[in-house]
């Protein structure tokens, strides 16, 4: 059994996001691995204790990615992968899965692929299917459960979580699956997953190794812009309610609203 | 605002995963255990479970091997966070006495069932009713018959007897009048609490100022394999007393993580709250006790980490442990105060955690070495003046 988290780090939840002068974006708080992964990586090891095996969590991306592979070593994937090379700078996702599928493709005999529901940052969850197009495997999104695993038979069946109700469905192996909050409890880093994480050297794999072309960025962000400030004001009339219902009439008959 | 401890990076990864542990144990979770007096079983569960109450056993026995320092900031990061390391701290530490002074099969046996959370060792019972801080008086009484000891006798304040596997035990085997020095003839031994109250102990809990498991234990003809006597027989008081240095070390670490955690919520509640148009953090009144808190707690922090350096260099650290220990007890005690004060009134209301963390720092004041022992250790060890008992 090998399983294999894409992960990436994004800012924390309750991060402020602001665009300064330069049209550079900043957050209000350091990056964490993107907070649905951390349901992927544990179900990644909870996998692995049960089947035996490796669990592999991989990121393409810059080092301050790497943040997010410790995470991933810290709660106890076996082995962590960096994927990058100049050469992405400035693209977009499409190219980002092709990197992604390349290094699965060359780690050999991946059987399943866990992605979180999506990234925080962008909200936005086409990476998962776009590396699962990129492999040809099958893609499984909104995974509440997995209902059962057989790495000899390559078979899995998982519940998805749809709005119209919860879907029971069967596939075959190898496949992609991202999963939803309900599937476990996220496990914390532990001591010795820490250690581990302090020590390890992380392989980067540039895209000459995984043996691919990115070629030109498809598409390009010309420029990111603060949301517009609210100009609205809030005005509280005081007094028992038949007083202050008859301030706001006033109030409403001097602005001209009515 | 920035953090206001300036150590926050050193073992940062420690600290940022015990924080994100504590994150989901919250107000509201310590809250609630005290409305019914629980013990905080999931949260014990979760340290378990990702190493950090066994940090201290060395790897060959399945612990994490860390330094004492690390350990330390284990507990720190616990109380900082809003938490109460108080529960379950024994289990880092009570497992000392096993460590250095049981034998291999001893060790073979319990060590890596602590480690990996099966067996839990976070009883120690030291304290009678009739003998208080003086140690070698006690009276509790092992009596060696063939292939076991039959323990008579009476303990109190013997925290967390209920939700522990295991006890060491420090009991007389040999009477007071008979020993040469008055350290001589006492015993350490492993009891075993999963079966203990069918065999003759008694565990009666005391209800008290915190939300705290601490009981009176009898023992009544209560039989103990001399297997699980620890190290050698009369010489119980020296192992207790070399495991001192450790335990005044992390309970000083204890403080300066709720030391931190008052002076953080006094200066943001002293910056927030406004009062005569003003926020109260303006009037020197206010502001400087929660700044001299602040000074206190960081010189304590400092003795700490000298007295780990000394202790993992394998120095003698005795004076340093114990100054750490007074000093990050006052410190933390000024900062509750401090804390209290500036909340005014709002201080007195469970919802803001203060006066919990108020009661619980207060305890580190008597337990588990009372304020005025420590300093009778430094008159008369450290400063050569006479015996003051
Ligand atoms: C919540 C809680 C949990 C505890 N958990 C444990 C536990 O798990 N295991 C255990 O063995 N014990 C435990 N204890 C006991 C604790 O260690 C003792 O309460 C403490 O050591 C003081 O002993 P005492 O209460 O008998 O006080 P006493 O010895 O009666 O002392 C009373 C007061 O007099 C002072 N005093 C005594 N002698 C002198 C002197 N010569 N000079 C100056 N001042 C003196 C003391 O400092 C203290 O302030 C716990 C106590 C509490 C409150």
């Amino acid at each position: 059994m090998h399983v294999v988290v894409c992960t990436k780090v994004t800012p924390d939840t309750a991060a402020k996001v602001s665009v300064n002068d330069a049209g550079v974006v900043g957050w209000s708080e350091a990056p964490v691995i993107n907070p649905w992964d951390e349901y992927a990586v544990t179900e990644a090891v909870l996998l692995k204790g049960d089947h035996g095996g490796q669990a592999t969590v991989m990121t393409v991306g810059k080092q301050e990615h790497e943040e997010a592979l410790k995470q991933g070593l810290a709660i106890g994937c076996d082995q962590a992968i960096r994927v990058w090379d100049d050469a992405l700078e400035g693209h977009d996702n499409l190219q980002y899965s092709k990197a992604a599928a390349a290094a699965i493709e060359k780690l050999g005999d991946v059987d399943l692929v866990i992605f979180g529901k999506e990234f925080a940052d962008t909200q936005t969850d086409q990476y998962v299917y776009q590396v699962a197009r990129k492999l040809g495997w099958t893609s499984l999104g909104a995974v509440a459960k997995i209902l059962e695993i057989d790495f000899n038979a390559s078979t899995i069946k998982v519940e998805r979580l749809l709005e119209q109700g919860k879907a029971v469905v069967s596939a075959k192996l190898p496949a992609v699956i991202a999963v939803l909050k309900d599937i476990n409890e996220p496990k914390y880093p532990s001591f010795m997953g820490i250690r581990k994480a302090a020590k390890a050297e992380i392989p980067v794999w540039n895209l000459g190794e995984l043996g691919i072309d990115v070629g030109e960025p498809k598409t390009k962000v010309a420029q990111y812009k603060n949301l517009p400030v609210r100009g609205s004001q809030v005005q509280l009339f005081d007094g028992t309610p038949e007083e202050a219902a008859a301030k706001l009439a006033d109030k409403l008959i001097e602005e001209k609203v009515i | 605002m920035h953090d206001i401890n300036p150590k926050s990076e050193l073992h940062g990864d420690i600290r940022k995963a015990v924080r994100q542990l504590c994150g989901d144990f919250g107000s509201h979770y310590w809250q609630s255990l005290e409305e019914h007096s629980g013990y905080p079983e999931a949260f014990v569960d979760a340290l378990t479970q990702s190493g950090w109450l066994s940090v201290l056993i060395p790897e060959d026995y399945g612990g994490g091997g860390a330094s004492l320092t690390e350990a330390s900031v284990v507990l720190e990061e616990i109380n900082r966070s809003g938490g109460n390391s108080g529960a379950c701290h024994a289990q880092m530490y009570t497992m000392g006495t096993l460590l250095r002074h049981g034998s291999e099969e001893q060790k073979q046996k319990y060590l890596p069932l602590i480690a990996s959370g099966e067996l839990r060792l976070q009883s120690f019972a030291v304290t009678e009713p009739t003998t208080g801080t003086d140690t070698t008086k006690t009276r509790t009484f092992a009596e060696r018959r063939g292939d076991r000891y039959v323990v008579n006798g009476q303990k109190v304040w013997i925290s967390r007897v209920q939700h522990s596997d295991l006890m060491l035990l420090l009991a007389r085997t040999t009477p007071f009048e008979d020993v040469e020095k008055k350290t001589d003839g006492l015993s350490v031994f492993l009891v075993d609490l999963r079966d203990a109250e069918r065999k003759g102990l008694t565990v009666r809990p005391i209800k008290n100022m915190v939300n705290h498991e601490t009981n009176e234990i009898f023992f009544d003809d209560f039989e103990i394999p001399a297997k699980n006597l620890i190290g050698e027989e009369g010489r119980g008081f020296r192992y207790i007393l070399d495991g001192m240095n450790v335990e005044r070390i992390l309970i000083a670490a204890e403080c300066i993580g709720d030391g931190y955690w008052f002076v953080d919520k006094a200066r943001h509640y002293a910056n927030e709250r406004v009062v005569f148009d003003r926020p109260i953090g303006q009037n020197q009144g206010i502001q400087f006790p929660i700044a001299q808190a602040y000074a206190h707690v960081r010189a304590a922090d400092l003795m700490r980490y000298e007295a780990a350096e000394l202790f993992e260099t394998n120095q003698p650290c005795g004076t340093e442990a114990n100054l750490a220990k007074l000093l990050a007890a006052d410190a933390s005690w000024e900062a509750a105060n401090v804390c209290l004060q500036t909340h005014g009134g709002y201080g007195f209301a469970v919802e803001y955690d203060v006066e919990r963390k108020f009661r619980e720092t207060r305890l580190y004041q008597v337990a588990p070495i009372s304020t005025n022992l420590i300093l009778s250790y430094l008159g008369q060890h450290v400063l050569e003046m006479p015996r003051s008992f």
